[in-house]
Parts: structure tokens; sequence; C-alpha cells
């Protein structure tokens, strides 16, 4: 008997190896599908971003003054740059999973042995890596603008890495439930765009009469913009450890849902 | 050990529709069976409840002794799937699409692409391993669905539908892979509406209609309980109606150069001739009309839809014992 039959008829079945590599190979496709439609996922926000910086910063920003005791440009590169990490994260995710799920070719990964917390990583790692990739371009383009000092490392990579897990979680949610390609555009246009702009990117919410403060200190993405800020440049409108207090939780709470909803099949199974 | 185990199966979609009635089937390791139906009678449903892509309602499934309640993964790592539709990427190369399904099963990349390179060369899809999956032919895209279910080389396959729109020529050298894919120890569930197909291969059979199993036997045993047989009969002369022959079933002219007679096993075809020489009609040649399990299956789906009918001799005994299975009277 070949030892295709002997391995048919007596495999070992390791599924921490099957969950690693399972997961590795999500990572890796969802990079291909990054790099192979790079005009789509990576240079549309270096772009924008670029406009911004002529605009608000060269153009509209001098009339503006200082801002929290900074210049303006140097004042919304972190903004911009963790804008660009918020919706790309969320965009990947969103795409990919919805492309799959309408393309059926979800079902390559649903009649697999791995387990739903294994996808859910997968894919989250992979909206993760483009918003490394598009904030990475974004602080590029922000650097020939303006100087970028760095006060507090860890606070930065700490803010973007659980910022993008917490989006990405979004996206795929949003997926996970949406019906058609409308519904995948909804929560972007209606929901996380308006949250952006009025999430202190632009602006410090100092500037706001009472009522619009304690409003904003509802905006999830005020205290993740706030964070970022805060290390680069050292100043923030909200208090950094609420923060990532809040980060954490929203990561956690996104991510068993996620699990849940893929174990009961929710959206995706009959 | 079976390489799958259901035991009272049932599925009712949120619309109401109830896809499967408490289905019980079991497949012996290293069968080649075949699981054949109508559209619409419970094939896919059974296959997406065993392989996870669909949520049942009532009931057990194991896989090679796996629970699919309990051990979901390890019975899920036991299987490989062809469905019905297409579903990979079109985006992706053929080449791509394999790998990465072997990834999701636990296949070292290095293995993976080893695996790659021998399976679409044995279904002859190498030479477009770089090309965008969306332009190879439908029959391509079939065989692609297979190399690509046979990457973690699983102990169960199950092809459903896997050589619709194949040509003849790559159906028959699809046929000769999967016997050896067989041969090598691999259980094959199959579903077909091509009833050659399942005749051809398979060992075993079960007939699913209505949500429930209406016959389980040994291929053989099952053709063999077909008592009556057509033969198609090309006439050198035309005739203008279906000549009345004492003794012999349903007699029907399908052109008038072609003569259609349905006989049973006990009569013999020189009686046949003599009948046909002695009315005048001369026979230039002569074939069987269909393959045998088409004319059962047929038999069984229609008695059953119809509360009556079943095969030859014994098709009281059929249709009583999926009555039964229907918990109602034959």
């Amino acid at each position: 008997m070949s030892s295709v039959a002997q391995e048919a008829l007596a495999p070992s079945i390791d599924l921490g190896v099957i969950r690693w590599i399972g997961f590795k190979t999500i990572v890796i496709r969802e990079y291909g599908r990054i790099i192979r439609i790079w005009g789509q996922t990576i240079v549309p926000s270096a772009v924008t971003a670029t406009l911004y910086f002529v605009i608000f910063g060269s153009l509209i920003g001098r009339r503006v003054g200082a801002m929290g005791g900074f210049d303006y440009m140097q004042y919304i590169a972190p903004g911009l740059i963790m804008m660009a990490v918020i919706t790309n994260s969320y965009a990947n995710v969103v795409s990919s999973f919805f492309g799959a799920k309408f393309g059926k070719h979800l079902e390559e990964m649903l009649v697999s042995p791995l387990p739903s917390w294994v996808i859910v990583s997968g894919y989250v790692a992979g909206g993760v890596l483009r918003g490394l990739l598009v904030g990475s371009s974004v602080t590029i383009v922000s650097l020939l603008f303006t100087h970028l000092h760095v006060q507090h490392a860890l606070v930065i990579v700490a803010a973007v890495l659980l910022t993008s897990v917490t989006f990405s979680l979004g996206g795929f949610l949003n997926a996970l439930f949406a019906k058609n390609f409308d519904q995948v555009n909804w929560i972007p246009t209606f929901v996380l765009t308006p949250l952006t702009y009025f999430g202190g990117v632009f602006y410090s919410v100092t500037l706001l009469p009472g009522w619009a403060q304690t409003l904003s200190y509802v905006n999830p993405i005020l205290h993740m913009v706030n964070a970022f800020r805060y290390g680069f440049l050292g100043v923030s409108d909200v208090n950094v450890w609420v923060a990532f207090t809040l980060m954490i939780a929203a990561a956690l709470a996104l991510f068993v849902t996620a699990v849940m909803l893929m174990d009961r099949g929710s959206g995706i199974r009959e | 050990m079976n390489s799958l185990s259901v035991r009272g199966l049932t599925k009712t979609y949120k619309n109401g529709v109830q896809a499967l009635k408490g289905v019980d089937l079991d497949v012996e390791q290293g069968d080649f069976f075949a699981l054949l139906g109508p559209n619409g009678a419970g094939k896919t449903t059974l296959i997406g409840i065993v392989t996870s892509l669909v949520n049942k309602t009532e009931g057990h499934a194991s896989v090679f002794g796996h629970d699919i309640d309990r051990e979901l993964e390890a019975a899920k790592a036991c299987i490989g799937v062809v469905p019905q539709e297409l579903n990979f990427n079109q985006f992706e190369t053929p080449y791509t699409i394999v790998v990465n399904q072997a990834g999701f099963y636990g296949i070292p990349r290095p293995v993976a692409r080893e695996r790659a390179e021998r399976y679409l060369k044995q279904l002859q899809l190498w030479d477009k391993r770089d090309k965008m999956s969306r332009g190879l032919s439908g029959g391509m895209k079939r065989r692609l669905m297979i190399a690509r279910a046979l990457m973690h080389e699983p102990r169960l396959l199950i092809l459903d539908e896997p050589t619709a729109g194949v040509d003849i020529e790559i159906r028959r050298s699809m046929w000769d892979f999967l016997r050896e894919i067989n041969a090598r120890g691999t259980t094959i569930i199959l579903t077909t509406h091509y009833l050659e197909e399942a005749e051809t291969l398979c060992r075993n059979i079960a007939i699913i209609n209505g949500g429930l199993i209406v016959e389980r036997d040994r291929m053989s045993s099952l053709l063999r309980r077909l008592n009556t047989e057509t033969f198609v009969f090309n006439l050198r002369n035309s005739l203008s109606a279906a000549p009345k022959l004492e003794g012999y079933g349903t007699t029907t002219l399908v052109d008038d150069h072609t003569l259609e007679i349905e006989m049973a096993k006990e009569q013999n075809l020189n009686d046949v001739f003599a009948v046909l020489s002695a009315l005048g009609i001369e026979v230039l040649s002569m074939r069987n009309k269909v393959n045998r399990l088409e004319e059962i299956f047929m038999r069984l789906v229609e008695g059953n839809a119809n509360g009556r009918g079943g095969v030859g001799a014994d098709s009281g005994a059929l249709t009583a014992a999926a009555a039964r299975r229907q918990g109602g009277h034959p």
C-alpha cells in the first residue's frame, strides 16, 4: 500500500499545528490580496493624507495658528495617521470577508478544521497588517510636511495596534451581517466617517462648548486618536489610561462577539 | 469503523422547508458510495451538515468516529469536499487556491507545494497553474475543485456532482482518477445526476427522496432487482404506428424507423425477433435503451412521489420499506 494510502487510513490529527498553519495561511492570503490590489488598498489613503496636509495643514492651517501648543500641521498629523489606520483596518476586513462570503469561497475555510477564533484572528491580523502598511505610508507623507517627535513609543505602538484590532473586528462583524454591498458601505459612511471627523482629528475638543465636549467623550475614536497623539506630542484631551482601558475592553468584547456569531453560523450558515 | 455514520438527521430551514426528515445512513470505510436523488431531495443539505456548511436541526453525524457536535475539528480534518457550486476565489490562480487550501488543513507550505504540483498535474491543470481561475473552462474549474479537496489527502472524499458540465473524455479520465484514489484507501461518497457514473464507479448506493433514504443496498443487488429492460430496434422500413405485441410490455414508436419494446427478464430476444419478423418488420440493429440504474432510480423516485410503483418483482418490498421509513403505510 502506498504512503498516501497509509496516511489516508491512519492519519494523526494535531489540532495545534492545524490552527497555527491555518492562521498563517489566512494572513499570507490577506497580505497577498493587499499587495495584489495595492492601488485600492494602500495608495488612496496616502493621496488623501497628502491633500489634507496641503489644504488643511499648509493653506488653511497657517491661518489657524497653534493648536494644543503645536503648529496645526503637527497637531493633525497623528490624527490623520490614525484616521487612515481606522478606515483601512475596517475596510480590509469588511471587504475581504464579505467578498469571500459573497463569492462563496469562505466555504473553503468553513469546511476546514479551523475553529472560528482562528478564522476571526486571521482576518483581524490581515486588517491590522493593512492598517499598519497604510499608517506607515501616511506617516511618510506627513514627514514631508511636518516634524514628528516620538514622546512615548510604546503608547504609539499599543494605541495603533489596539485601534487597528478594534476596527478590524468591527469590519468583521459588519461583513458577517451584511447581505449585500450596500450594507457593507452603510457603517463606514454613516457611522465611521462622522465619528472619525468628530473624533478630534482636526481639532482639540477643548474648543467645543461644554455639551459638545461631553458628547465627544462618548466617541471611542476621540480616545484612540488622543492616545496616539499623546505618544507623539505628549498632549491629550482625554485620560490616556481611560483610553487604553476602553480600547482593550472594546477589542475583547468585539472579539468574543465575532467568535460567538461565527460559531452560531450567523450570516454564514443556513 | 464507518467513514460516515448518520442517525436521525433532520433539517428544517427558516422558510419551513423540511429538507431532511430523519436520515439514517452508514458508509463503510474504503467504500465508493453513491448518494442519489432528484433535485431538492436533500443530498446537498445532508452533505452541508456533515461538512458544517449547514446547521442541523436534530440528529447525529460522525466521521470516522468523530462526532460533529463534540469533535467537529477532528471530523472536518478527515473530510475533503467538492461542492456542487464553484466556491473558489475566481481572482486567484489555481496554484494559490490549492496551496492555501492545504494550509487551512495544517499542511506545511513546502509539502503543500509538492502536492499542488502532483494533483494539478494529475488533473491536467499544471499548465494553467498561474492563470486567473475565472479564465478556466467549466471542466477545468471542476477539476480544480477536486485537486483542492485532495490537498490534505482526506480519508473521506465527498463529491457533489463533480462531473457536471464536463465532456465525456475528461469525465472518463476523472473516473479513472477517482478509482485510483479509492483504491488507495480513501472512502468516496458521490452524488451525481449521471447515473451511468454511479453504476460504473460505486459499490454501494443510497437513494434519497423527499428528505428520506428510500433505498440503501449494494449496487449489484439493486440492479438485480430490475426485472424489465427496454430495447430500441432500428427498422429497415418505416412504420406509421407501434405494433401491438401480445405478452410484451409497452411498445413505443419513437420515430417511423425506431421502435422501443419493454421486455421482462424471462423473455428472450429470439422470440421478439420472431414476432417482429412475422409482422413483416425487419430489424437493422438493436440496443439497450438506458442504463439499468436509471430505470430503477426513476421507478423508485416516481413510485415514492406517487405512493406506488417500485422495482420489478421487489417493487412492493421497496415501496413498503420507503413508506416505513417515512412513518407511513405502504
